[in-house]
């Protein structure tokens, strides 16, 4: 006699396609998932508790690990918090060379979900073109600061280490480079009949849905809502530069990702922007006392990381060390929609969606 | 880091590099901006002990919009439903409001919905531990206004619970879970109140001042 009942499987924390080590129990009804519960805290370093025994320059090297494939813009959204705290200026060299690892490192970040999106779909190649074009990136972020991931490159009040000489040439020519590429990945991927099956209509939710759920970055925008953190509450010197927000309009994956390709353009653009006004010369530290204590009080202050709005909320007393520091990662909000998307799609479409979402662990986890 | 250890390295076997001419340089150049600092400090508290009384500030622009939340919540809630509100000057001037959680559910269906403030984006949660109370923070943001305000919700340490805002921003669902994991403050009203960094059977709630390790192992 046939006989159905429902499957509980577990996927993960061990699982390729979870980048890193996150579980999702999935209840199946043959191959349809009907319940999906995601667990985590396999990755929970209590960085919020360390951080308040360290000053905050001892804090930096913290958040680099949080989000290990966009360290430059974790470092940002700390030293910028104390620096609004403290009103410090920053000399513009420093916050060219700033700005310019941040681009750098949003390409660096988008090159990798690119590569391993794909990857998880089940297409090899792409995965090594990827990791070849980043890997230029990274040489480059080890020459500035001598790391690969981990750069701990930000000071408060500046950067730790002006370009070497020759380094803004090297940026340079990687632009057009990079940009050539792109028309490549295109042709490679983007128009491939088996990958937009794959992806098209998968994972889709409205604009009311996404603002609910609190999703920032490509996540939002691929439903339409025009909102960039460095368009609409500028920091830094992006006021300065001229680009587009790309947006969807049906909130798939295949929205995600043309956000995401497009975005990398963009990225140039600003990088090209950027690198045509880089002052000559000029400090990379600004006046900053040696202990620095930030007055009593507290401030939230957001950035746009390339997985969306990573925030930083101090409480300070006055002391080196702060009162309470509470990080707002965009990874760890994102992902709350996926119980929601998964109910109703196959085992198949939860790596599509689960991949779309593009979550690093270290910052689900913190 | 290896070129700054290989730098300090180096300074006791030759003193008279350019490495340390130029530090030479640099901590004169220090010392004659210490000097400069202090001497313009002096300056300042000079001419500040003369213009007393100080000039009022003039008052932030974004006043009235304080004081118009303020005063809506106040009247379509009640009137203790506002405990207090000021502007964060640290932080560009965002009104902080100090609701009573009495009213919190209330006041959060409000914010999201009203048809002047729609702050339909809740970007951040946060809890604090104050030692003597514990706070819980909203950071919202509307989408439409671009206009953010920050509401807390004070609470006892002992009994700590804060109405949960889950119902009305799905964003809070797992920042609530986070806060009740490592501060041990109860949400009434969440749909699914469980621990979600530490494991289940954990003891103790980390991020609390007076929390103490406890290690079975140890």
């Amino acid at each position: 006699m046939i006989r159905t009942e429902e499957l509980l499987l577990n996927v993960g924390p061990q699982h390729p396609s979870t980048h890193g080590v996150f579980r999702i129990i999935v209840k199946l009804d043959g191959e349809v998932i009907t319940e999906a519960t995601p667990v985590m805290g396999y990755l929970h370093r209590g960085t919020e508790k360390i951080a308040e025994n360290l000053n905050f320059t001892q804090i930096i090297p913290y958040t680099d690990r949080m989000d290990y494939v966009s360290a430059m813009t974790n470092n940002y959204v700390l030293v910028h918090a104390v620096e609004t705290m403290m009103g410090l200026e920053v000399p513009q060299r420093a916050e060219y060379l700033r700005l310019v690892v941040m681009e750098l490192q949003r390409v660096a970040s988008h090159l990798v979900w690119w590569g391993t999106y794909l990857l998880d779909i089940g297409a090899m190649s792409p995965f090594l073109y990827a990791f070849r074009d980043r890997e230029i990136i990274i040489d480059l972020f080890n020459e500035l600061c001598g790391a690969r991931l981990t750069y701990n490159y930000m000071r408060v009040g500046g950067v730790k280490w002006d370009a070497p000489p020759g380094w803004i040439d090297k940026v340079h020519a990687f632009i057009p480079y990079m940009e050539s590429k792109l028309l490549e990945y295109d042709k490679l991927v983007s128009g491939n009949e088996i990958f937009l099956a794959r992806i098209k209509g998968i994972g889709a939710y409205d604009a009311t849905t996404a603002i609910n759920y609190g999703l920032t970055g490509a996540n939002l925008r691929c439903t339409g809502v025009n909102f960039d953190i460095r368009k609409a509450e500028p920091y830094s010197l992006y006021s300065q530069f001229e680009f587009d927000v790309p947006l969807g309009s049906t909130g798939d994956c295949y929205d995600r990702y043309r956000i995401r390709l497009e975005e990398i353009r963009q990225s140039l653009r600003i990088l090209r922007q950027a690198l045509a006004q880089f002052p000559q010369g000029g400090d990379t530290m600004g006046k900053v006392p040696r202990v620095l204590r930030p007055p009593a009080g507290e401030v939230y202050v957001r950035i746009e990381s390339p997985r969306g709005e990573i925030g930083c909320h101090i409480v300070s007393k006055g002391k080196a060390e702060p009162y309470r520091l509470k990080f707002r990662r965009p990874s760890f909000v994102n992902l709350q929609i996926l119980p929601k998307l998964l109910v109703g799609e196959t085992m198949t479409n939860l790596i599509t969606i689960l991949g779309g979402i593009d979550i690093v662990v270290g910052e689900v986890d913190c | 880091m290896s070129e700054e250890q290989g730098r300090e390295a180096e300074k006791p076997l030759v003193n008279d590099t350019p490495v340390d001419a130029e530090r030479e340089a640099k901590l004169k150049a220090a010392a004659e901006a210490r000097a400069a600092r202090t001497a313009a400090k002096e300056k300042a508290e000079a001419s500040a002990a003369e213009t007393v009384p100080e000039l009022p500030k003039a008052p932030s622009p974004k006043q009235p919009e304080l004081d118009k939340l303020a005063a809506l919540i106040k009247q379509e809630i009640a009137e203790s439903a506002v405990e207090d509100f000021y502007l964060n000057e640290l932080n560009g001037d965002m009104p902080i409001l100090i609701i009573n959680n009495r009213y919190w559910r209330e006041v959060a269906k409000l914010l999201k919905e009203h048809e002047e403030l729609k702050f339909n984006y809740l970007r951040n949660v946060s809890g604090v531990d104050y030692e003597t109370h514990m706070e819980v923070v909203y950071h919202l943001l509307s989408l439409d206004s671009k206009r953010e305000a920050a509401m807390k919700l004070r609470t006892d340490r002992d009994a700590a619970s804060v109405f949960s805002a889950t119902p009305v921003w799905a964003t809070a669902n797992w920042n609530e879970r986070e806060i009740y994991d490592l501060l041990g403050v109860d949400f009434p009203g969440h749909p699914d109140m469980r621990r979600i960094m530490m494991p289940d059977d954990w003891v103790g709630h980390p991020l609390r001042k007076d929390y103490e390790p406890i290690d079975p192992e140890v």
